[in-house]
């Protein structure tokens, strides 16, 4: 019998080579630069990308099911197989809501068996987009809500307040929501459409990404649309989303690591390539060796959790940090190596660096993720 | 030498006994402690009370077949697939010293077992396994280090035994020549080629007619390597690994596993000067001692900030072992091999300057000085892993080699 390195079997090779096939397929360069192009008015950004048609095609081929348990209808594969899809959804640079969708999978199999964790998890199963609304305007999760709720005697929540920072808020058709009220924090499940809700899409740097502010204005929520757990759950669920953001970075920066090796190939300047000079090749060199330590840790944090390990979160914390310095360093020799064109809205190196520069500050920084590396080894 | 490290299926329940097998000779065999200071590094050893101690030690663990279980038993090996790997991490994890010969473990033998005739296989492996016969390397020369292929010592016909060589030259930086019974050796047969010039040959050092051995001292002060003189010493052909001429293609079986790249997993393992981790779990150990505007190192945000992110490092060089290995989540079999020596040798010393900023003035305290914090071995760390970002392919060099050979630039 051979051991599947992290987890990684046939099935999840199989896995991704759909994947491959599909964004092969689906993922069009042509098409993001076209829907992008710049506004005559210069300083008018073009809203980003819209479409998630290719999100149900997506679902269709078990993208998001692959993370929902078989009880509710999923695939439950190993997170290596959805590292390696956020891989490549990162390496196409693949605007689509099937991340954040993923994020609220991993959150909501933790409470699998309760009323309103089973239900979300049926909704995912048959194609259903979602996305965490948990941050307030600083981009913060774990202290004070900007979302708050009372509760009446039914038991029903009214939330009141915004949410911030919500990846794919124009997409998703559910939310989870965290407010905090007399009880304590909640994570509550609400249909984006329902009474009360509205949304502001944000104009945000990253095109292929869309992001929005939720507005709640005394949202009611029947008890059983509360995930049980609170901040213990959303905290529990937390090192997924990194596992995704960071596997996101390494597969975008791997396609910035090859194209500029491809355009140091090519390019030439005083009758040589410009890969020849150790001024270009050795930071090539050092970006490599960066990406390889932030993917083997993505890999390394998804079979720690995959096996509920003690190790889990410190893994993830590193994999978020390392990804995130990965994508920072290629990200930053992508352009200044490509010398001028690299600097011009024709060259597709910004979207692939803005996807990056987007994802190393969502969900916690390289200091952020770092100082809790710290707390675990030194304090912990 | 393109292929990857073992990515075989391999036996897990075999795999798993010998472990626990290991482990418990082990924890049962711990050798008395060392009655010297031991090196840090095998390179290091210097005195012939260490060598005495270390040696006696790699016998016993290659008697007990932690050592050579890869290599085939007709070679004095154990005959295994994947178990070398096994015995190193418990060696590790057991923290018990060293093997001493690794230049004959980590270069002389898979170049053997690679390249030689039957005959000397059989000759040599088991004593370099055993560690019975230390072994050196006699690549670089004044004038060729990293541009090793312009080795100049050379070979000429021996008049006195028809078919055979003496050999002339000059070699330097040649650890562990002071104690070597045989040296691995690239000379010059032809000066018409560059490259298609050398041959490689095996010699012995000790009492061999012809050779002075003169030790250099190093900026730690320590002795380990050496200067090695030939003047008409005699070479057999029967000595020669692969053809004449092509001793250039057996170089490169060496320094891949040099590398820590090559097909060959090396027996490796345990640590130095005893107690003493050159690691993160080291690191956190020392700041726990020391102390920072008054307060505890380990409360100082930036030496946090700095622990964490070499911790981050370790670990993925850990976790990039381990993905080398799965043969499907990589892209091009060398990336990962051909990183080991150039990021675990960088690691190493920014973990020790790490150190020594933690240590503070107290770093100015060295071996000799009771006071010094962990017996003053971080400063010696710091000092010689400039020995490892230098020795083997400076790291300039590991740098060119992985953006030629896994990136595909061109030539600097
Ligand atoms: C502790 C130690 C143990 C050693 N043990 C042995 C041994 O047992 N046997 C043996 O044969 N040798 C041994 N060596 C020698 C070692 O292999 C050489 O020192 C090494 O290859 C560098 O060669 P050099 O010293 O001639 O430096 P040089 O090649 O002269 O290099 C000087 C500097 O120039 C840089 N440089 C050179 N060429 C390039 C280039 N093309 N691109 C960019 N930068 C470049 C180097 O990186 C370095 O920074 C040992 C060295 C040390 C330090």
């Amino acid at each position: 019998m051979s051991q599947a390195t992290y987890g990684f079997d046939d099935d999840c090779a199989l896995f991704r080579e759909s994947a491959r096939k599909f964004l092969g397929a689906n993922a069009d360069l042509a098409a993001l630069r076209q829907a992008t192009a710049l506004d005559p008015e210069p300083m008018r950004m073009p809203t980003a990308w819209p479409s998630d048609d290719a999100f149900r095609a997506g679902a269709e081929l078990g993208f998001v099911a692959a993370a929902v348990p078989e009880a509710q209808g999923g695939l439950q594969l190993p997170r290596a197989a959805l590292a390696a899809l956020a891989e490549e959804l990162g390496r196409h640079a693949f605007p689509s809501a099937i991340e954040s969708t993923l994020m609220v999978a991993f959150l909501a199999r933790r409470v699998a068996d309760s009323e309103a964790g089973g239900a979300l998890l049926g909704h995912l199963a048959e194609g259903a987009r979602a996305t965490l609304a948990v941050c307030d305007a600083y981009g913060e999760w774990e202290h004070t809500a900007s979302v708050t709720h009372t509760v009446s005697g039914s038991g029903a929540l009214t939330l009141t307040g915004s949410t911030h920072f919500v990846q794919d808020a124009g997409k998703a058709e559910w939310l989870v929501v965290r407010s905090t009220g007399p009880d304590g924090a909640a994570l509550v499940v609400l249909p984006r459409d329902a009474a009360g809700v509205t949304h502001r899409r944000d104009g945000i740097v990253d095109l292929t990404r869309e992001q929005g502010t939720v507005q709640l204005e005394g949202v009611v929520a029947e008890a059983s649309a509360v995930l049980p757990g609170g901040d213990a759950l959303l905290a529990s669920a937390m090192p997924d989303a990194w596992l995704l953001l960071a596997a996101d970075m390494v597969g975008t920066s791997e396609w910035l690591l090859q194209t500029t090796v491809e355009y140091a190939k090519v390019r030439t300047q005083f009758d040589r390539a410009i890969g020849s000079y150790q001024g270009v090749k050795h930071p090539l060199v050092n970006a490599m060796m960066s990406v390889d330590r932030a993917k083997s840790l993505v890999y390394a944090a998804a079979e720690a959790l995959d096996e509920g390990r003690d190790d889990a979160r410190l893994l993830a914390h590193m994999a978020k940090a390392a990804a995130t310095e990965a994508a920072d360093f290629t990200s930053s020799r992508a352009v200044q190596l490509h010398g001028g064109i690299g600097f011009t809205w024709e060259s597709d190196v910004h979207f692939f660096f803005k996807r990056n520069k987007h994802s190393e500050l969502l969900f916690g920084d390289a200091a952020y993720h770092k100082a809790r590396v710290a707390d675990l080894l030194i304090d912990g | 030498m393109t292929t990857a490290p073992d990515a075989q299926a391999e036996p897990r329940r075999e795999q798993e006994e010998f472990r626990t097998y290991c482990r418990a000779w082990l924890h049962d065999n711990r050798p008395p402690p060392a009655p010297v200071r031991l090196p840090q590094h095998p390179i290091e050893t210097m005195t012939r009370a260490q060598l005495d101690y270390l040696q006696a030690w790699q016998k016993r663990c290659y008697d007990a077949g932690l050592v050579g279980a890869d290599y085939p038993k007709e070679y004095g090996g154990g005959g295994n697939k994947g178990f070398q790997r096994i015995a190193n991490e418990e060696m590790n994890r057991a923290r018990t010293p060293f093997l001493v010969n690794m230049i004959g473990l980590g270069m002389a033998a898979p170049t053997i077992y690679h390249h030689a005739q039957e005959e000397l296989k059989r000759e040599l492996l088991p004593g370099i396994l055993s560690g019975e016969q230390i072994w050196c390397q006699g690549f670089s020369e004044p004038g060729s280090g990293s541009d090793l292929a312009s080795v100049q010592a050379s070979l000429t016909p021996d008049a006195a035994s028809p078919g055979d060589f003496l050999l002339n030259g000059h070699k330097v930086w040649t650890s562990l020549a002071h104690f070597a019974q045989w040296m691995i050796l690239l000379v010059r047969t032809s000066r018409e080629h560059k490259h298609k010039g050398l041959s490689y040959y095996v010699v012995p050092v000790e009492g061999h007619r012809g050779v002075t051995v003169r030790p250099l001292i190093k900026m730690t002060g320590e002795a380990g390597f050496n200067e090695v003189l030939f003047e008409d010493t005699p070479v057999k052909e029967a000595w020669r690994l692969g053809k004449t001429g092509e001793g250039w293609n057996v170089a490169m079986t060496t320094l891949l596993h040099e590398r820590g790249a090559g097909p060959l997993v090396t027996p490796a393992g345990g640590v130095g000067s005893e107690g003493l981790a050159h690691n993160v779990r080291g690191l956190i150990a020392l700041a726990k001692t020391q102390r920072r505007n008054g307060r505890p190192a380990t409360e100082d945000p930036q030496v946090r900030a700095r622990i964490a992110a070499l911790a981050i490092r370790e670990r993925g060089l850990a976790e990039n072992g381990k993905r080398a290995r799965s043969g499907t989540l990589v892209d091009h079999p060398m990336r990962l091999p051909l990183q080991v020596k150039l990021a675990g040798t960088e690691l190493l010393q920014d973990l020790a300057a790490a150190a020594l900023e933690i240590e503070g003035p107290a770093a100015s305290l060295y071996l000799s000085d009771e006071r010094a914090p962990a017996e003053g071995q971080w400063p010696l760390a710091y000092m010689n892993s400039f020995g490892a970002t230098i020795a083997a392919g400076t790291s300039e060099i590991q740098r060119n080699i992985l953006g030629e050979r896994v990136l595909g630039l061109p030539k600097s």
